[in-house]
């Protein structure tokens, strides 16, 4: 780490309408270091660096990258002062390789094949550098995430930045995925290239970063070196207040089954068995975690339960109610009135119609309920009623129901599917990784609302690639590999004996 | 990631405006080209379309058409569904009308005909857009291509039934015998006292036009199913999530869609021509993709989109007249142009309003 400033941030001030996102931030990123920023649930982390990467326009203020001023109109502005972003969300193009997506956009001339020869020897040498291996002839849709990520990091290097930005880039990887970007990061770092790292994990703040900077309702509120702080105090300092890093929970009483599930079986549409002969039993009162790493069935049981993904075979009795769900097809209407609620894992694709206004998202699913208007006509006052107290329930901000969604920031998206599925009180519950891109202080909430639901004699099936989130809120733990449930633990069980078998190992190996 | 947002006035007011400008400002350079006078050019379009009563009267006339072939072009996109068949199913409207028409005229005031004829311009116009909305939602075939395949079985089979079935006896024209008054829509100067368009055909369906496009708005908007339409076109996976079914939105939705094309032989035949004849929809199914995409698929917006073209078929013709160097063919480039603009290229002048709204605080628009 050097005192030279890759970039320094003056006074940079920023208003969408209402809300002031960036306020009169100060802020210095040296050459060659990790840099990490935290803040809760629409602190104005991600706007930040879009003005960074030239998608805003800050208001007021001043950017200097390596000590001159400059502007950022656009992304190619940001490209061309070495400033190169991972985007939370990808974006790739799904039916092209990586040496096309890499090139895209910087084609270099009319003709492809000049370009591509200099791109795949450029890719090689990256590779070699920076440990990021990835076959330049695969598929984006072949890849796992974590390999999409990579291509996303290649695409920046590729066009020479040097301060590279990364918004949430762990929320969709596997801990091993994890700890292999880490590694390229710090690689990169000793190269000389400086990075900007977005998490809500504090573990990755202390494992990763050099420094790290603090945002709270739009400013920055502290910044640290890594060294001298703690976990704790960083929580502290985000939230305002003491966060409970712990979920506190009594013994579960457990009662009468709601949901059983009986030899579930799911194929895609490679004709892949990616769901295998499941079956399992939820209680009122207990929630029942499903471990394993993620690409494992764990979204295609959830979905298939929810009468969203067609099977080959598989009964699904829900408070009683016997469904042959093979028989019956897919009809999330019908599970849904048998009141099983579901939070799906990814919120953009599933969850949200982002382009609609939050009130309109707050009945997603529920928009045939009489409540919400006579007969064929939605009453649109009372979905704005309702969605108004919802938003102030789960504390969503901007507290504007009329707002496009889009425009809220990720956890506070997540926020709104939580609050839609959870406040229907069903009798059972599903839910997809609840917490991610979730701030701290919204995971305690949320956790709690959870364990409330539970304590109030509903069942919820929870899935989460976070073993320690799996262990803090389950009472019993399913572990899944390969579309199959591998075994069943306490959620006390030593989390290298769980972790052996989300890889696969045989029970008696895994207890070893 | 969004790109930026603009101020409501600005995406559905200024926007459009800037875009119809250049497609005039093009369209002078072209009549400067073969020698005319563009401000000339103007003045005749201007005051040809909306100078007299009844170059206003003609411009609302063919705005009817507009109103109707663009609400059904609207409602698809609603739905994420791109219903290029209008032209089609508008053909098919035709026979609806005609139908109710020749069975009712002779009996029967103009007022008991008209329910039974937007009944079969309805039903005509939905039966031609089901079997498209079928075989997509079934089969996955393109509506963008069986729609247009189904264009063209329309001519043909319309040609059949009127040479073969439906012509007067003894007559070689191919159309059907002329509807008595019990099968005509009265004129709009009629209907509202005080008013007077000349021999403009503008008639009662003007009205309809304009009560299609408030109840279009209160489907959409206001209603469970307009939610799941909308929901089905901005996030199919998400609307599956929701429980709505792909199949019966794009059936349902395929079927208004058609129905509101087909509206528009009310205007045509029962309102004007007064016959079924050959060819009588002549583009207007066409033109309502230009004027959806131009009224951002709004009833208001389709409305002003649809006043505009009718301004250039009205103006175009007197302009063909008054300057004979400006053929018809000119008119049509011209209203190629303003498609051009207007449509396949809308979103020119985004970045640059961006940049100067950028700096302005953009308050955040609901999309509803
Ligand atoms: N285009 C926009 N229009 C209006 N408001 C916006 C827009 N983009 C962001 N906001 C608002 O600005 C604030 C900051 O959002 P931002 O996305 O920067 O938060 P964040 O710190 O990244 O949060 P998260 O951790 O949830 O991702 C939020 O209140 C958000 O709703
Ligand atoms: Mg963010």
């Amino acid at each position: 780490m050097s005192d030279q400033l890759a970039i320094e941030l003056v006074g940079v001030d920023k208003r969408f309408g209402q809300v002031h996102a960036n306020k009169d931030i100060h802020l210095k990123v040296r050459k060659g270091s990790i840099h990490g920023i935290v803040g809760e649930n629409g602190a104005g982390k991600s706007t930040l660096m879009s003005i960074l990467y030239g998608f805003y326009h800050a208001d007021s203020g001043e950017i200097r990258v390596d000590g001159k001023p400059v502007s950022i109109p656009s992304s190619q502005a940001a490209i061309a002062l070495g400033i190169g972003m991972v985007h939370q969300h990808f974006m790739l193009v799904e039916n092209f390789t990586v040496l096309e997506n890499v090139i895209l956009g910087a084609e270099g001339g009319a003709l492809l094949a000049g370009g591509v020869s200099r791109a795949r020897a450029e890719l090689k040498r990256l590779a070699a550098d920076y440990d990021l291996k990835v076959d330049p002839d695969a598929l984006i849709e072949d890849l796992p995430v974590g390999l999409q990520q990579r291509v996303e990091i290649l695409k920046a290097l590729f066009r020479s930045a040097d301060i590279l930005i990364l918004d949430e880039p762990t929320g969709v990887l596997t801990p091993a995925e994890a700890d292999h970007l880490f590694r390229i990061l710090r690689v990169l770092r000793d190269e000389g290239k400086t990075v900007l790292l977005i998490t809500h994990k504090l573990r990755e703040i202390m494992a990763v970063t050099d420094e790290v900077s603090v945002m709270r309702r739009g400013e920055i509120v502290a910044t640290r070196q890594t060294s001298k702080t703690s976990m704790g105090e960083l929580a502290e300092l985000m939230v305002g207040r003491r966060v409970l890093l712990e979920v506190e929970k009594g013994p579960p009483q457990p009662g009468r089954p709601v949901l059983t599930v009986e030899n579930l079986t799911v194929r895609d549409t490679r004709g892949v068995d990616v769901v295998r002969n499941v079956s399992l039993e939820v209680r009122a009162g207990e929630i029942v975690g499903i471990a394993g790493v993620s690409g494992n069935g764990q979204s295609e049981l959830l979905e298939a339960i929810a009468g969203i993904r067609a099977v080959t075979s598989g009964i699904v009795t829900v408070d009683g109610t016997r469904v042959d769900l093979a028989r019956a097809g897919t009809d999330p209407a019908a599970m849904r009135g048998l009141g099983l609620a579901h939070v799906p894992e990814d919120r953009h694709r599933m969850g949200l119609v982002t382009r609609f206004p939050e009130c309109e998202n707050a009945i997603l699913g529920y928009h045939r309920d009489p409540t919400y208007g006579r007969g064929p006509f939605l009453d649109f006052d009372r979905i704005r009623n309702a969605a108004k107290t919802e938003i102030e329930k789960y504390d969503i901000r901007p507290a504007d129901c009329m707002l496009k969604t889009a425009n809220f920031s990720g956890g506070n998206q997540q926020k709104i599917v939580l609050a839609r599925e959870i406040e229907r009180d069903p009798v059972i519950l599903l839910v997809g990784q609840p917490t991610r891109g979730v701030d701290i202080g919204a995971i305690e909430f949320i956790h709690k609302r959870i364990v409330a639901l539970r304590d109030a004699g509903k069942g919820v099936l929870l899935v989460s690639v976070e073993l320690d989130e799996i262990r803090a809120l389950a009472d019993r733990v399913l572990v899944m590999f390969d579309g199959q449930v591998v075994g069943e633990r306490a959620p006390e069980t030593a989390e290298s004996e769980l972790g052996l078998l989300m890889a696969g190992a045989s029970g008696q190996e895994a207890a070893e | 990631m969004t790109a930026g947002q603009l101020p409501r006035w600005v995406d559905y007011g200024l926007m459009p405006a800037l875009n119809v400008a250049a497609a005039f400002l093009v369209s002078g350079l072209v009549v400067l080209l073969i020698g005319e006078n563009p401000v000339e050019a103007v003045k005749v379009l201007v005051w040809g379309s909306l100078g007299r009563n009844e170059g206003i009267g003609f411009t609302l006339f063919y705005a009817t058409n507009f109103i109707f072939t663009g609400l059904a072009v609207a409602i698809a996109f609603h739905a994420g569904l791109f219903n290029i068949g209008g032209e089609g199913q508008a053909y098919l409207g035709g026979l609806g009308v005609a139908l109710a028409c020749l069975a009712l005229d002779r009996y029967v005031p103009w007022w008991v005909t008209l329910p039974f004829a937007v009944l079969g311009a309805a039903a005509f116009g939905a039966a031609w857009a089901f079997i498209p909305a079928i075989l997509q939602a079934k089969r996955g075939s393109h509506v963008v291509i069986t729609t247009i395949m189904f264009n063209f079985i329309a001519a043909s089979l319309m040609v059949y039934l009127l040479v073969n079935l439906l012509s007067k006896r003894g007559s070689m024209q191919p159309e059907t015998r002329t509807f008595e008054s019990g099968g005509r829509l009265p004129l709009l100067q009629d209907v509202l006292p005080g008013t007077d368009f000349g021999s403009a055909p503008v008639n009662f369906s003007f009205l309809l036009a304009l009560a299609a496009c408030l109840l279009v708005w209160i489907v959409v908007w206001r209603t469970r199913l307009g939610y799941e339409i909308r929901t089905f076109g901005a996030n199919p996976v998400a609307a599956v999530y929701a429980g709505i079914s792909p199949l019966r939105i794009t059936v349902v939705t395929m079927l208004m869609s058609g129905g509101l094309a087909g509206m528009m032989a009310i205007n045509e035949i029962m309102g004007s021509q007064h016959r079924l004849l050959i060819e009588f929809v002549s583009g207007y199914g066409f033109v309502g993709i230009a004027v959806a995409l131009m009224g951002r698929a709004h009833p208001v917006g389709i409305v002003f989109a649809a006043v505009l073209f009718g301004m250039l078929y009205q103006g175009g013709a007197e302009l063909a007249f008054e300057m004979p160097t400006i053929t018809r063919d000119m008119i049509v480039v011209i209203q190629g142009l303003v498609i051009l603009f207007a449509g396949a290229l809308e979103h020119m002048f985004r970045p640059a309003l961006l940049r100067i709204f950028g700096v302005l605080a953009a308050r955040p628009a609901p999309a509803a």
